[in-house]
């Protein structure tokens, strides 16, 4: 598969790290000159932008979290003049109030060589056709995936989401080679083309998913769905947006873009740097970002980070798929549970599962509970109601010995849990615990 | 001999779901000839023998329900006092268990009907031929 940037892809690490302590020098001084919450910040750790000799040095550096993006919103974590600004993106918000992030005209030319490092990685060249599915707007995912498919060359088809049918007929007719969308919107995609037996009228050959968590199991049913190769692409609007870290073919985790985004991994409760292969919360900092650079900024992400050069030739560091986002843990009767479990739980049942499920937290009697609502298919039903009962007592049982919690489980007539064309709506919390 | 084809609906327990399969069957102009339910305390599974079994399979699954369908068997009954009790004691004998079992409304000119579930509908066709049972046809069955 084809590299975008080999120069960058393939660097060796001793260049890299001098390419990124240059980098890191630069943006740690433009920063406390020209925004005022760093600096107070660093004065008050007595820090000088002088002090960052190495790349260890970074730990010296205080750490940035969302609450920050919050209650600096919307222009006090901006280090760009206003006029020199030429785009906002707006986080969706899935996780309390909404923040916003400012790219310069760099920016944005930067954004677009991450992406079209992951287009390239998936075999997009100026021949391919690009469908871009993800939602155009405020959003990260279409403007991001957009700049990278037009920076590559590839004929750009910004559908965006929504009106399934006819992305399809666009799909076929414009012979799009690559889609990219939330895993969720490409699993519904896949099931609606198979309804409408159109899969064979395809050219599709690989596809961008990311935005959103989703599992190894939900790549194989979407590979299988629409007869491709599935990759997974990272990001984050705080950092940029898709294309901080993507996927090679080898699908052993994302290349992050390190030439752009220095990666470190923490122990989220003592805060302290943790050497290479450790699991914990992934902190970035940007490194040539001009309208909002990020100092440590706490993703939130737990996973590792593997040095180790990858097959394809990248010496890009590799983050596996994050196992979790931590505020998208829920506790519920004092256990952590993480969405994902659920879903690994229901797709590891064979192919007698369908993939629409919806998780309902809620409060009785001071008791949270758990429901988890999964779609009836076909291949689920008997005339024997004892065999069916079965499938939901077989569910009980799996969810209760991975996630050492009972819930119950309800089956439910199909298309009946909302489909979503962004990401999907996954978790309902009706416990209302915060405000 | 060929079976009856029982269609099998899922439905959550919800009011006004089972009006709305039967308004389904209904506008696509297909008659219903036998009807049974069995459920849990949130879904239950409609059993239902009508004219048209594909026909009315497909127009479910258009209008959004999982539907199965699955071969069953009907028997013609004396419909006398014990009538029913001596055709499931043949049944009995003959080493066929039922899984379930429901009758008609109708009658056919043969007597009352049942339809029976078994496990192997193709063995109990096979064994029931020896035995003084009256089996039913599916064009005799759709026609009620």
């Amino acid at each position: 598969m084809g590299m975008y940037q080999p120069e960058i892809e393939t660097m060796e690490r001793s260049e890299l790290e001098k390419l990124q302590l240059e980098r890191l020098q630069k943006q740690v001084k433009y920063v406390y000159e020209n925004v005022k919450v760093y600096r107070e910040r660093m004065d008050k750790k007595g820090v000088k932008p002088e002090d960052i000799k190495t790349l260890k040095d970074i730990a010296k550096l205080p750490f940035t979290t969302k609450q920050d993006l919050r209650d600096y919103y919307p222009f006090e974590l901006f280090a760009a003049p206003k006029k020199d600004i030429v785009r906002i993106h707006a986080s969706s918000g899935t996780t309390g109030r909404q923040i916003v992030a400012g790219y310069t005209r760099n920016d944005l030319d930067m954004w677009a060589d991450c992406m079209a490092r992951q287009i390239a990685a998936a075999g997009g060249d100026e021949n391919s056709v690009v469908q871009v599915s993800y939602g155009y707007g405020l959003f990260t995912g279409g403007l991001g995936a957009h700049g990278g498919a037009e920076r590559i060359g590839a004929m750009t088809v910004p559908t965006s989401s929504g009106n399934t049918e006819r992305q399809i007929r666009l799909m076929i007719e414009l012979g799009a080679t690559h889609l990219c969308c939330t895993p969720s919107y490409a699993m519904y995609l896949g099931e609606t083309i198979n309804e409408m037996g159109v899969k064979d009228q395809l050219s599709l050959k690989a596809g961008i998913f990311g935005a959103e968590p989703w599992t190894e199991d939900m790549r194989h049913q979407i590979e299988e769905s629409l007869g491709i190769k599935a990759y997974d692409v990272y990001g984050l609007t705080e950092i940029t947006g898709p294309g901080v870290s993507y996927e090679c073919h080898v699908q052993g985790g994302m290349h992050v873009c390190e030439d752009m985004f220095l990666p470190e991994i923490i122990d989220p409760d003592t805060e302290e740097v943790l050497p290479p292969g450790s699991f914990g919360e992934l902190v970035f900092t940007t490194l040539t970002k001009e309208g909002m650079p990020m100092m440590r900024y706490r993703t939130r992400d737990l996973c590792v980070l593997d040095y180790e050069k990858c097959e394809c030739g990248r010496t890009l560091v590799r983050m596996k798929k994050p196992a979790g986002r931590t505020d998208d843990m829920l506790i519920i009767r004092g256990v952590n549970v993480f969405p994902s479990q659920i879903e690994e739980v229901l797709l590891k049942m064979g192919g007698d599962i369908t993939p629409n499920y919806q998780i309902i937290v809620g409060r009785e009697n001071n008791t949270d509970t758990l429901e988890v609502q999964v779609e009836m298919s076909e291949s689920m039903l008997s005339d024997d109601i004892k065999s069916v009962a079965a499938i939901e007592k077989k569910i009980v049982s799996k969810l209760r010995s991975t996630l050492g919690l009972g819930a119950v489980v309800k089956l439910v007539e199909p298309k009946t849990i909302t489909r979503s064309e962004g990401k999907a709506k996954r978790v309902i919390d009706n416990r209302k615990l915060h405000d | 001999m060929q079976f009856i084809k029982q269609l099998s609906v899922f439905v959550e327990n919800k009011s006004g779901r089972l009006s709305d399969i039967l308004t389904t069957v209904g506008n696509a102009d297909i008659d219903i000839s036998a009807l049974s339910i069995a459920d849990t305390t949130d879904f239950g599974i409609v059993r239902m023998i009508v004219n048209n079994p594909e026909q009315a399979a497909s127009v479910l699954r258009e209008n959004g329900f999982v539907v199965k369908v699955t071969d069953v068997i009907a028997l013609a009954v004396a419909d006398i006092p014990g009538g029913l009790a001596k055709e499931v004691e043949k049944l009995k004998n003959a080493g066929i268990s039922i899984e379930y079992m429901y009758a008609f409304i109708g009658k056919s000119d043969k007597g009352a009907l049942v339809i029976v579930r078994v496990e192997d509908p193709e063995k109990a066709i096979e064994v029931l031929k020896g035995e003084s049972v009256t089996l039913v046809s599916p064009e005799e069955v759709y026609r009620l």
